[in-house]
């Protein structure tokens, strides 16, 4: 055994001592989630539960407001990652393209959301809500998603324009195309890639939000965050356990479809303030 | 011969100082300019001019007769080969070539026909579905070159395309580029900073220098006879002596030449290498001989021909290039009589 260990050298055997404490300190809660879910019946000293069940799916699907929040926190999510991208991209190619003054400026501006403690900031913009009837409403609940993606739903589309290098739309426009067909043609699925990225980022977010859907929504706008809130506090952990599984999916599926399109670079890029 | 393109006091300054004023040139159909100068000199700016590309301060473009001048590139007759190639990467060969006939209408089965047509002509058949990232370097300016080149544009601009290959493979694209050229007898103004690929290539060169023209003429003329001191200076390599003015003759040293151009007071005399001759002073029994004396300080044999070093007594370093046979009748610390077999003077500003 010892030559062994002689041969594969100290760093090895460090790096590999490592990546298990990684690896059960990240996969190890994750597992537990799965095994919790299943579980019939599971006492303390057992490694796994003696009982495995479909007991706690059956009964999270057969919660009324369940499916409802499923279908309500998508549509939200759909919503505000549609608006956003209306209303962020042509932001983000007027930053990468366009010289205008306190350009810097307005590019940082999008950090001050993230800035402050959200609690505070969600306060305040329900005082203006409550002026507004906004509260309880929908498209309250799309603004404060909104405002917690903005700054990823502009700074990562201005960095993929910015990569796009000039000339290449002028050789588009030198082979006869108009400026508009140029934006469709080259520089849009140029840019695409960091779009995608920073869609599913805001997709996700949105999926994920609760402090301000709480704040804004209660007691109409359920989504699935805030239904989990109730379901763990009311019933035994493996529901929860279902539940956070089922909020977990979509996050897990997306994230694995934008590897295809996230590069390092892309992610990097983003956050450059040039 | 009709005139293809027409530049007529193109003005455009930047705020950085740099740009070009009053340029005024004309290209005939058929041939191949080249706009030669330093960097900085305007030369691009020109080009960007003719493409559409910038806005001039003053001055009109016609292009056929007709003026361009208000027209965005997309809707001028020209079209760009980039430095920097310009392919778009989420697009097939094919599709960048095809981009630009579509936008023209033109039917699928004429476009394939095109495209591959192009790509043969470029040296690169049967490559439609592999995309810019697959290629190297001269691979995608070739794509870059078709992609121009079947929209038959009625002048074709080249934006110094080769400044980005190695050495051979620019070599070998010089070539290429002239076969197309005889082949397509396209109009082209070639932007490029490499004097060789100017002499080599053009019909007629435009020598510029901070933002104006200093000559238009054939390679060889404007390396015989270059107009400007500047021109002297930067076409090939030239020595560059102290010469007087004394009544109708220049003189430098013993030697003396007609004063053709009527100038007066001190002038400058370029000398080309090839026309500097380097005689023993053994040679001559009383060790006088014709020409001015001098001192072989070194020789740099570069195969069929040598370069040899001259410290002149009063005239600095000259250069000579001589044949293989005339170096073995010289040795370096040797003296010399150095005979200028012809020379252009200019006034000494």
């Amino acid at each position: 055994m010892g030559w062994y260990f002689k041969a594969i050298g100290r760093r090895r055997i460090i790096e590999f001592i490592l990546l298990t404490i990684f690896a059960v300190f990240f996969a190890g809660p994750l597992l537990n989630l799965v095994v919790l879910a299943f579980s019939g019946q599971w006492t303390y000293p057992d490694l796994l539960p003696h009982q495995w069940s479909f007991k706690w799916w059956r009964f999270v699907f057969e919660q009324d407001d369940v499916a409802k929040s499923i279908g309500l926190s998508f549509l939200i999510a759909t919503i505000v990652t549609a608006l956003s991208i209306v209303l962020c991209i042509p932001a983000a190619y007027a930053f990468a393209r366009i010289r205008f003054p306190f350009k810097r400026v307005f590019l940082f501006s999008f950090l001050l959301t993230h800035a402050f403690p959200k609690m505070g900031l969600y306060v305040s913009i329900a005082v203006l809500f409550y002026k507004v009837g906004l509260m309880n409403t929908m498209l309250g609940v799309v603004l404060v998603h909104m405002i917690n993606v903005l700054m990823f739903m502009t700074w990562i589309p201005t960095a993929a324009f910015r990569n796009i290098q000039a000339a290449q739309e002028e050789s588009a426009r030198d082979v006869g195309a108009t400026p508009l067909r140029v934006f469709r043609s080259i520089t849009l699925p140029m840019a695409m890639p960091g779009i995608m990225v920073a869609s599913v980022f805001t997709f996700l977010n949105s999926l994920d939000e609760a402090q301000g859907t709480f704040l804004v929504g209660i007691p109409d706008i359920k989504t699935m965050p805030i239904i989990m809130y109730s379901i763990i506090s009311d019933f035994p952990s493996s529901a929860g356990a279902v539940f956070s599984i089922i909020l977990t999916a979509p996050t897990i599926i997306l994230l694995v479809a934008a590897q295809r399109l996230i590069s390092a670079d892309v992610m990097a890029s983003g956050f450059q303030v040039k | 011969m009709s005139v293809q393109l027409a530049v007529r006091g193109l003005t455009k300054r930047y705020k950085t100082g740099e740009g070009v004023t009053g340029i005024n040139l004309e290209v005939n159909k058929g041939e191949l300019v080249t706009l030669l100068g330093p960097s900085g000199c305007g030369k691009t700016t020109v080009l960007r001019g003719i493409g559409g590309f910038l806005e001039p301060d003053a001055g009109e473009i016609l292009i056929e007769g007709k003026s361009v001048t208000k027209l965005p590139p997309e809707k001028r007759p020209t079209s760009m080969v980039f430095q920097s190639y310009n392919l778009w990467p989420h697009m097939s060969v094919y599709d960048n070539l095809a981009f630009g006939l579509k936008i023209r209408g033109m039917p699928k089965a004429d476009i394939k026909t095109a495209v591959s047509d192009a790509l043969r002509l470029v040296r690169l058949p049967g490559a439609e579905k592999k995309y810019p990232t697959q290629l190297s370097g001269g691979q995608q300016q070739r794509v870059a070159l078709a992609r121009s080149l079947l929209l038959k544009p009625a002048v074709l601009l080249l934006d110094e395309p080769f400044s980005a290959l190695d050495a051979k493979l620019r070599h070998e694209m010089r070539e290429e580029l002239r076969d197309i050229q005889t082949q397509t007898g396209l109009t082209m103004v070639l932007v490029t900073h490499d004097q060789d690929e100017a002499l080599s290539l053009s019909n007629r060169i435009i020598e510029m220098n901070h933002g104006h023209i200093e000559q238009i003429a054939q390679p060889q003329r404007i390396y015989n006879e270059p107009e400007t001191l500047y021109v002297a200076q930067f076409i090939g390599k030239m020595n560059f002596l102290e010469g007087v003015v004394d009544g109708e003759r220049i003189r430098v040293g013993e030697l003396s030449w007609p004063n053709a151009k009527r100038l007066s007071g001190k002038v400058k005399v370029a000398v080309r290498p090839e026309d500097v001759g380097l005689n023993a002073s053994s040679n001559h029994q009383d060790g006088q001989g014709q020409g001015l004396p001098g001192k072989i300080k070194q020789i740099m044999i570069l195969g069929h021909y040598a370069e040899v070093s001259v410290d002149m007594d009063r005239h600095g370093t000259l250069k000579a290039f001589q044949s293989k046979e005339a170096i073995e009748r010289l040795r370096t610390g040797e003296s010399v009589r150095v005979t200028l077999a012809s020379m252009i003077a200019y006034p000494n500003d």
